[in-house]
C-alpha cells in the first residue's frame, strides 16, 4: 500500500507554518525567470497564485475556459470571509478560528493545514483592502462584520451581497497588473482535457481550445490546478452552469489521488426547485440567517397559508433543537433539519421546501435596516420567485454547493504527482467533512496568495525538474488520445441527449448519494450508475464537429467525467461507515438523529487510486489530533 | 402544483462564425412561466439535438446575474425588458401568450460575433490589463483598519465596483461606447484612498485602449445606465471626464508606457 506522506511539518501547531517557510528551500529572485508554471482555473485560488507568482519572477501560463479570468465562479460567492482579525473584541483568536474550522469539519481534516489557513487569514483581509476592494464600513470607517454559521464571534468581512464578487475581481485586478507587464500569459476559452505525465511527475497539459477546437499541449516546470468543485455532479446545484471536475477527473485518471469524494456540502438556503426544466439553484447567502427565522408547521400536511398558521403552531426547529446555535448552525445541520421536516411531511403546502421568515426582525430593526443589509439578496428572491419577501416569508430548500472533497494534496499543496499542486476547492485539504460559511473564499485566497508562492519554491529548488518540449512524444501522445475521445463521442449518434443523462445521474446521486446515505441505496446507485455509463457511451447524441465551436461536445466530455466521479462518490460513501460532517449514513446515528462518527476506524483521510474504468484501490491517511480533543460535535 | 405554459414565436439570430452572414431563424416553444429564459433556450437546444441540428449558440455561467456571462439582445434590449437584471434573472412570466420574440447578439464592432448569440469580449480586458488595478505586489501591506475610510465612500467604490463587465452598455448605445464600464473602474478607484497614487494616470492609460480597440464616443444619450444589470450611474463618466481633464492639465506630460 501506498504511504500518504501529508509532509506536515513537527514542532508546536503554532511555529509549524513559520518554521516551515524557514526551512524551506527558496529559488533566488534571477533564477525564477527560468521557471514557467501552469495555472488551471482563474478564481479566486488560480488568480490569486498566477498573479503572486508573476510577481515574484516565475513566467506563468493561467488558462481558463471563460471567455475572461473574472467570470470564474468564485465571482457569485454572496456572504463574506471569515478573518481572525477580532476587530469586534468579541474573543476572536487565529486558534478559535482554527478551533472552530476543525469542529466544523467534524473533526475530519488535518489540524496543521486548518491552522494554517487561521493564520494567514488576516493577511488576506490587508491584501484585499490594499487592492481597494471595497468591504463594508462601520460609521467611523473602520471595517464592519457579521456572524456566520458555526461561530459565536462575528469574524466575516463582506461587500454586501457579492464579496466574492469583489474578491475576485481584486484577484483579476492583480492578475491583470501581471498579464500587463509580461509575466502571466493569459490563454482564455481553453479548458484542461488532460495532464501530461513524465517520468511520474506533471509536465504539461492539454487543452481544447473552445472556439477552433482545437487540441493543443503546453509543458512547464509545474501545473497547478485551481480548477473548483464537483457539485454539479448532482446535475442542480448553485454551482455555474460550466463548473466541472474534468481538469481534477483527468488528473486523477493520470494518477493523483481523489480524496474524500463523498464529502459534499448541502446548502440549506437555497430556493426550492419550481419544475422539471429548470437548469440550476440559487442560493441564498447564509447571511439571511442572522436574522431570519426557519420554521415549518408543527402539524402534518398543512396546506395553509403562512400567515394563517399561528405562533404557537409553528416549529422553530434550528432553535428547538440547537438552542446555543440557533438559526445560525453549521450547514450540514441545518440542511439535514429541513430533510427530517419535509420527510415528516411538514414542508412548505407539502413541498420540499422549508420557511425562512423576516416577519420578527423587520419589526424589531425596521424594514430600512433589513433592506440595507439583504436589500440586494430580497430583490433577488424577488426576481426569481415572483414573491416580496418583506412581505412573506422566503421558502428555501437545501441544494448541492460546494464539495469538501478533492485532489488530495499535502502540506505543501501538492498532489502525490510531484510537481501537479491543487489549490482551492479542487484540493481536498481544509473543510474535512463540512465546510463553514464564509470559509471558501478564505482558503482559496490563502492557498494563492500565501501558501503556493512558498511551497512551489521548494518543490523546484528541492526537485529541480525539468522541461519538456510541448511537442515531444508523451504530449503528442496525450493529444491523440484526446483526439480519439472526442472522435469517439461525436461517432456515437445515440438517442438520449447529454442534459438527459445528466439529469438522470443528478436524481441518483441526489436521491442516494445526497442529504442522507445508506448502505444498501448506496450499492443501488453504483449499479445505476454504471448502467448510466453504459447508456451514455453506447447511445448518447453529441452533434456537431470537433473543430469549432461545439457546446454540446463540451458538456459532453464532462459528463463523461462525472459518470465516473458519481461511481466514485457513491463508492467512498458506502466505504465510510460513519457519519460525519456532510457525510450523513442513516445507519449510523444517534438516538437524537446526529451524525454518530467512529473515530477509531475512520480518523482518516481517504484517498483514492484510480487503477482502470471502474476499479479504484482505497489509500488512507490517518489524522492525529495533538492539539484538539475529538468530540461530539455539539451546537445545543 | 401545474405549470401554467405559455405559447411563444421565437426570432433566433443565427450566424456561423466572425465572417459569415447571419439571419433569423424561426422557432416555436411552449415553455412554463417559470422558467428563466435561458431555460427556454435550453429546452429549445434539447429538442434541436434530439433532431440532431446544430443548438443555438449562447453563453451564460452563474444564472444568478453575477458572472456577466450571458447577454442576448431581446425585443431590441440588452438583458431584455425588465430594467436591473441580467437576461439569465429574465423569467418568462414577463411574456405574454403568443408573443413573437427576437433574439439577437451584443453588436459592437470591439464585439465581433463569434458564433450565434456568443461574442468576443476580450477587449474589455484587453482595457483593464492598462490600469484597471492598484500597484501593490502580494504581501507587505498594511493592517486593513490602517486606513479608514468612510461608510459613504466605500459605499460610493461599492457601486462602481458591482459592474459585472457584461457589455451590455456597450450593445445599447448607438456608437458602442464603452465609457459606462471604464468610467466603473476609474471611479472605483477614484474615490478610495488606495487608488490616489496611480489616480491621474490611471485614467489616461485605460482611455487610451479604449479608444485605440474601437469603441464609440458618448454622446450623452444616457442607454448604458437604463440597460445596466447593476445600474451603475453615468455620474461615473463624468468623473472619469473630470479626472481625464485634470490629469491633461496637471502634467505636461504624463508617461504612458507601461
Amino acid at each position: 500500500m501506498v504511504k500518504l506522506d501529508s509532509k506536515i511539518p513537527s514542532g508546536p501547531l503554532a511555529e509549524k507554518w513559520t518554521n516551515h517557510k524557514f526551512n524551506i528551500k527558496l529559488v533566488n529572485p534571477a533564477n525564477k525567470r527560468k521557471y514557467d508554471i501552469i495555472v488551471v482555473g482563474t478564481g479566486l485560488a488560480g488568480a490569486s497564485a498566477a498573479a503572486t507568482l508573476g510577481e515574484l519572477g516565475y513566467n506563468v501560463s493561467a488558462f481558463t475556459f471563460h471567455d475572461s479570468p473574472r467570470r470564474a465562479h468564485s465571482i457569485a460567492a454572496q456572504g463574506g470571509i471569515n478573518a481572525a482579525k477580532n476587530y469586534q473584541n468579541d474573543g476572536d483568536s487565529v486558534y478559535r478560528l482554527f478551533y472552530d474550522t476543525i469542529k466544523g469539519g467534524d473533526f475530519r481534516a488535518r489540524e496543521a493545514n486548518v491552522y494554517r489557513l487561521a493564520e494567514v487569514s488576516n493577511n488576506i483581509i490587508d491584501q484585499c483592502v490594499a487592492q481597494g476592494v471595497p468591504f463594508a464600513r462601520e460609521y467611523g470607517g473602520l471595517l464592519d462584520n457579521r456572524s456566520f454559521g458555526g461561530a459565536q464571534v462575528s469574524r466575516t468581512f463582506y461587500a454586501r451581497g457579492q464579496t466574492g464578487q469583489q474578491l475576485l475581481l481584486g484577484a483579476y485586478s492583480a492578475l491583470n497588473r501581471q498579464i500587463a507587464k509580461g509575466k502571466v500569459k493569459m490563454y482564455n476559452r481553453k479548458e484542461m482535457v488532460d495532464l501530461v505525465v513524465v517520468d511520474g511527475k506533471a509536465a504539461g497539459i492539454v487543452t481544447r481550445d473552445l472556439v477552433s477546437g482545437e487540441i493543443e499541449t503546453y509543458s512547464a516546470h509545474a501545473v497547478i490546478l485551481a480548477t473548483g468543485g464537483y457539485a454539479n455532479v448532482f446535475f442542480l446545484s448553485t454551482n455555474a452552469m460550466n463548473c466541472n471536475v474534468t481538469a481534477g477527473w483527468r488528473a486523477h485518471k493520470k494518477g493523483a489521488f481523489f480524496a474524500n469524494p463523498c464529502y459534499t456540502q448541502i446548502h440549506p438556503t437555497c430556493l426550492p426547485v419550481h419544475g422539471e426544466h429548470q437548469s440550476k439553484l440559487t442560493l441564498m447567502s447564509e447571511s439571511l440567517r442572522n436574522d431570519g427565522r426557519v420554521w415549518v408547521s408543527k402539524l402534518k400536511g398543512d396546506m395553509r397559508n403562512p400567515g394563517d398558521i399561528p405562533e404557537n403552531e409553528r416549529d422553530y426547529y434550528l432553535e428547538r433543537k440547537y438552542p446555543s446555535f440557533g438559526n445560525l448552525s453549521p450547514r450540514d445541520i441545518s440542511s439535514r433539519s429541513a430533510k427530517e421536516a419535509v420527510d415528516d411531511e411538514r414542508g412548505v403546502k407539502g413541498q420540499e421546501a422549508v420557511y425562512l421568515d423576516f416577519e420578527d426582525a423587520i419589526n424589531r430593526l425596521g424594514k430600512k435596516a433589513i433592506e440595507e443589509k439583504y436589500g440586494n439578496l430580497f430583490e433577488m428572491y424577488e426576481t426569481i420567485t415572483g414573491e416580496n419577501p418583506y412581505q412573506v416569508p422566503m421558502k428555501i430548500y437545501p441544494a448541492p454547493h460546494y464539495t469538501m472533497g478533492g485532489l488530495w494534496v499535502d502540506y505543501n499543496l501538492m498532489s502525490n504527482l510531484p510537481g501537479l499542486f491543487v489549490l482551492g476547492e479542487a484540493n481536498f485539504s481544509d473543510h474535512g467533512a463540512n465546510r463553514l460559511g464564509a470559509s471558501a473564499l478564505m482558503q482559496g485566497l490563502a492557498d494563492g496568495y500565501f501558501v503556493i508562492p512558498y511551497t512551489i519554491g521548494n518543490y523546484l529548488a528541492s526537485d529541480k525538474p525539468e522541461k519538456h518540449a510541448a511537442n515531444s512524444a508523451p504530449f503528442k501522445e496525450a493529444a491523440n488520445q484526446i483526439k480519439d475521445f472526442t472522435a469517439n463521442l461525436l461517432s456515437i449518434q445515440g438517442k438520449h441527449t447529454v442534459d438527459e443523462i445528466h439529469k438522470k445521474l443528478g436524481r441518483v446521486m441526489w436521491n442516494q448519494v445526497g442529504m442522507a446515505r445508506n448502505a444498501e441505496g448506496l450499492k443501488a446507485a453504483i449499479k445505476e450508475i454504471k448502467e448510466l455509463k453504459e447508456l451514455f457511451w453506447n447511445d448518447v447524441k453529441v452533434v456537431g464537429k470537433a473543430e469549432e465551436l461545439n457546446q454540446n461536445l463540451e458538456r459532453a466530455g464532462r459528463v463523461a467525467d462525472y459518470l465516473e466521479l458519481g461511481e466514485l462518490m457513491a463508492l467512498d460513501a458506502l466505504e465510510r461507515n460513519e457519519s460525519c460532517g456532510g457525510h450523513f449514513r442513516e445507519e449510523y446515528q444517534t438516538p437524537e438523529g446526529e451524525a454518530l462518527r467512529d473515530d477509531e476506524n475512520y480518523t482518516h483521510v481517504a484517498a483514492w487510486q484510480f487503477d482502470k474504468a471502474g476499479a479504484w484501490t482505497r489509500h488512507k491517511e490517518e489524522l492525529t489530533f495533538e492539539n484538539v480533543e475529538l468530540s461530539t460535535r455539539s451546537y445545543k | 402544483m401545474a405549470e401554467k405554459m405559455i405559447n411563444l414565436k421565437l426570432k433566433v439570430w443565427r450566424q456561423n462564425g466572425p465572417k459569415a452572414v447571419g439571419a433569423f431563424e424561426d422557432h416555436d416553444v411552449s415553455v412554463s412561466a417559470d422558467s428563466s429564459f435561458l431555460e427556454m433556450l435550453d429546452e429549445l437546444n434539447d429538442s434541436l439535438e434530439r433532431n440532431g441540428k446544430d443548438p443555438v449558440v449562447f453563453e451564460s455561467d452563474c444564472r444568478e446575474g453575477i458572472c456577466g456571462t450571458c447577454g442576448l439582445v431581446i425585443n431590441g434590449q440588452p438583458h431584455g425588458p425588465i430594467p436591473k437584471i441580467a437576461t439569465c434573472q429574465l423569467h418568462m412570466r414577463h411574456f405574454t401568450e403568443g408573443q413573437t420574440i427576437w433574439i439577437e447578439p451584443f453588436r459592437a464592432k470591439a464585439f465581433p460575433v463569434l458564433k450565434d448569440l456568443a461574442v468576443d469580449r476580450s477587449a474589455f480586458d484587453t482595457i483593464m490589463h492598462a490600469g484597471g488595478y492598484v500597484s501593490v505586489n502580494t504581501g507587505g501591506v498594511p493592517d486593513a483598519n490602517a486606513i479608514a475610510i468612510p461608510k459613504d465612500v466605500a459605499a460610493e467604490a461599492f457601486d462602481a465596483a458591482a459592474c459585472i463587465g457584461c457589455g451590455a452598455c456597450v450593445a445599447a448605445c448607438k456608437n458602442a461606447s464603452a465609457m459606462l464600464f471604464v468610467s466603473a473602474k476609474v471611479s472605483q478607484f477614484a474615490v478610495l484612498p488606495q487608488g490616489q497614487p496611480e489616480r491621474y494616470t490611471r485614467v489616461q492609460k485605460m482611455v487610451k485602449v479604449m479608444d485605440e480597440l474601437g469603441f464609440g464616443s458618448c454622446t450623452n444619450t444616457y442607454a448604458c445606465e437604463a440597460e445596466c444589470p447593476k445600474g451603475i450611474s453615468v455620474k461615473n463618466i463624468a468623473r472619469m471626464n473630470k479626472d481625464y481633464i485634470k490629469a491633461k492639465v496637471k502634467t505636461e506630460k504624463i508617461e504612458l508606457e507601461a
